[in-house]
């Protein structure tokens, strides 16, 4: 000790801090601060995202395994996806039953969801009064809802309910795109309101007050400016859809309402599934983030053009239902 | 306020709602309705449950074997202890990893960012079933991760049968995501310079990250526990293809063998009211503590 050491009381209580402490310390420089110099949080990060893809990646590689495992490689080869003329995707329609069914679904679920969810967006931003309270925290309940439990109560409903119109709604396609149009209604809502936030009223008040309806006015001044919003919804509706598991398995009927998600569930375990699970996979995934991509290039580009965008970071964010 | 010329009008904004709403009746509120009636009802002669509508009509039978069930000692205990624990030990997971992430891509990733903004969102859009088809064949008897375990001389469990550090393993992979973009948005949000002012008065870069980064980043942190805890308590299906195993039962599981397999449908509604009454617990601190928050900073 070079220094005497000051009394505490001596010493006064806003001093100035201490410098760094002398260089002979022990302790490596990173673990005394490892948020400054931050080594450990590369490491972290970068060892989550390889967590998080690598199984992922692996997945996909199977799909072009030679073999019939769907854990051990053995070679290379398409057989699974177009060469194999009966255990193929392509061929063995199994899969492409399941393939056109998700498919059909997400069309339908996004024709039905996104105006649907458009206008009640739009109503709910404006319509003040007795209901609007309670309405705005309806279109919430799907979105804090485990999914068990809509599914649970709409299979309730629609088997037990002998009232018009869910007596007349049987389990299989309709009560499928029902279901998923549930849930998927307030993602629509949440994505197009925070556009509607960021444009504010102006727009349609300069146009009432040059004449125009309230009608001409939402058509032809905000709906142009929610269009980016709404092609988003569109794409995002159509990837919730189509990666849905729960809603759209209990509201399912037979085979012929089987979709991916559904197949994956089913024969994922046990020895008889070979790698075409994973080219059926690869297709679902595929798909998914092609339909995000677009909708995420249509909402920061377009957007971008029309008014005053926060840009990129934060279409992203918007796209993945984070930011109200 | 600029919505008065709105306010006005207020007749025809509704009719836009309208459509929605109506939609959000049928098929929400009806369909809550409906377990309820399940729940509270009684069942024929052939065990198919009969709904009662009319409240003055319920039956507490069922309602009561599941909440008394769902205690300590009860026939459900053991699902509801295990839905607890491996929710309450992946959340951990969830915040001890998707932190520092978060905290790493919002605050220090400088040319990287906006690749590493794209990592973190990819696995939020590949399909939940994918994931866990990727683990199946990983932990496979054959799979990777017992070759590398068994090199290094470790001989490998049996992952895929009614493992419990597998199933969580598989909820932290499934739900992380969902903790990290809200965590990574909240942070990204705070304003550097505020962090700055801290070191500037002699905060050490620690006191600095506890007294102002954590705190500002709370409300995110609720939130993103909120998007992990709400769907993890419903699941079924992460224990179906990763256990496969009554052992390891959660609470989702329980719901839909009575609803989906079985016969007892009034059962499995009266389990979903106890899944609800346990959220129902959780909802309430978050709002509280979330109000608490709010009422703080405005102090």
């Amino acid at each position: 000790m070079s220094t005497s050491v000051a009394t505490p009381e001596a010493a006064p209580r806003d001093a100035a801090p201490e410098p760094a402490r002398p260089r002979r310390s022990l302790v490596p420089k990173f673990l005394r601060n490892p948020w400054g110099q931050p080594r450990f949080l590369v490491a972290i990060t970068w060892t989550y995202v390889a967590w998080a893809l690598v199984p992922v990646v692996i997945a996909i590689l199977f799909s072009f395994n030679a073999g019939k495992s769907r854990s051990v490689w053995q070679g290379f080869s398409t057989r699974w996806w177009w060469g194999d003329p009966s255990q193929s995707i392509f061929h063995d329609p199994q899969y492409t039953q399941a393939l056109a069914h998700s498919l059909f679904l997400a069309g339908l679920d996004m024709v039905i969801a996104t105006p649907l969810g458009v206008l009640l967006a739009v109503g709910l931003s404006r319509w003040r009064g007795r209901g609007s309270g309670v309405s705005n925290s309806l279109m919430l309940v799907p979105l804090v809802t485990p999914e068990i439990v809509m599914a649970v109560s709409l299979l309730v409903v629609f088997t037990q309910l002998a009232l018009f119109p869910f007596n007349a709604i049987h389990l299989g396609t309709t009560a499928q795109v029902i279901g998923q149009v549930t849930f998927s209604l307030s993602y629509v809502v949440v994505i197009v309101r925070s556009r509607l936030v960021s444009i504010g009223p102006e727009y349609e008040e300069a146009a009432r007050d040059l004449g125009a309806t309230s009608w001409a006015a939402f058509r032809l001044v905000l709906l142009p400016l929610l269009a980016p919003a709404i092609l988003a919804s569109m794409l995002i509706v159509f990837a919730l859809s189509i990666d849905d598991f729960v809603v759209t398995q209990y509201m399912s009927s037979d085979a012929s309402t089987t979709t991916i998600p559904m197949y994956l569930y089913s024969n994922a375990r046990g020895g008889t599934s070979t790698p075409a699970l994973n080219a059926l996979a690869t297709i679902l995934v595929s798909t998914t983030l092609l339909a995000i991509a677009v909708g995420y290039l249509v909402y920061s580009v377009i957007g971008h053009r029309t008014s005053a965008s926060r840009g990129g970071v934060s279409a992203l964010r918007e796209l993945s239902g984070m930011e109200a | 306020m600029s919505t008065t010329a709105f306010d006005t009008r207020a007749r025809y904004w509704r009719a836009f709602a309208l459509p929605g709403v109506v939609w959000l009746v049928l098929f929400v509120v009806i369909p809550a309705y409906a377990v309820l009636a399940i729940a509270f009802g009684r069942v024929d002669f052939l065990f198919q449950p009969i709904p009662a509508w009319n409240p003055a009509d319920w039956n507490p039978g069922w309602v009561s074997k599941a909440f008394s069930g769902s205690l300590p000692g009860g026939e459900y205990w053991p699902a509801v202890r295990n839905t607890l624990v491996y929710v309450t030990v992946a959340l951990g997971l969830c915040f001890a990893i998707g932190y520092p992430v978060a905290y790493y891509v919002a605050r220090h990733a400088k040319r990287s960012k906006t690749l590493l903004i794209v990592l973190l969102v990819i696995p939020f859009w590949v399909s939940y079933l994918l994931r866990m088809l990727a683990w199946i064949g990983l932990l496979s008897p054959d799979g990777y991760v017992n070759q590398i375990l068994n090199a290094v001389g470790l001989g490998g469990p049996d992952w895929l049968n009614g493992n419990p550090y597998s199933v969580i393993l598989a909820l932290v992979y499934g739900y992380i995501p969902y903790f990290i973009l809200p965590v990574f948005a909240g942070l990204d949000r705070i304003d550097a310079s505020q962090i700055e002012a801290a070191r500037d008065l002699g905060a050490t870069p620690w006191q600095a990250f506890l007294k102002v980064t954590l705190p500002l980043s709370k409300a995110s942190i609720l939130a993103g526990s909120a998007l992990v805890v709400l769907p993890m308590f419903g699941d079924y299906y992460t224990n179906d293809l990763i256990s496969a195993s009554p052992k390891t039962n959660m609470l989702g599981n329980e719901i839909n063998i009575f609803v989906q397999g079985g016969s007892e449908k009034n059962l499995g509604a009266s389990l979903v009211l106890v899944l609800m009454a346990i959220l129902a617990v959780g909802m309430a601190y978050y709002l509280y503590a979330t109000a608490r928050d709010q009422k703080r900073q405005l102090a």
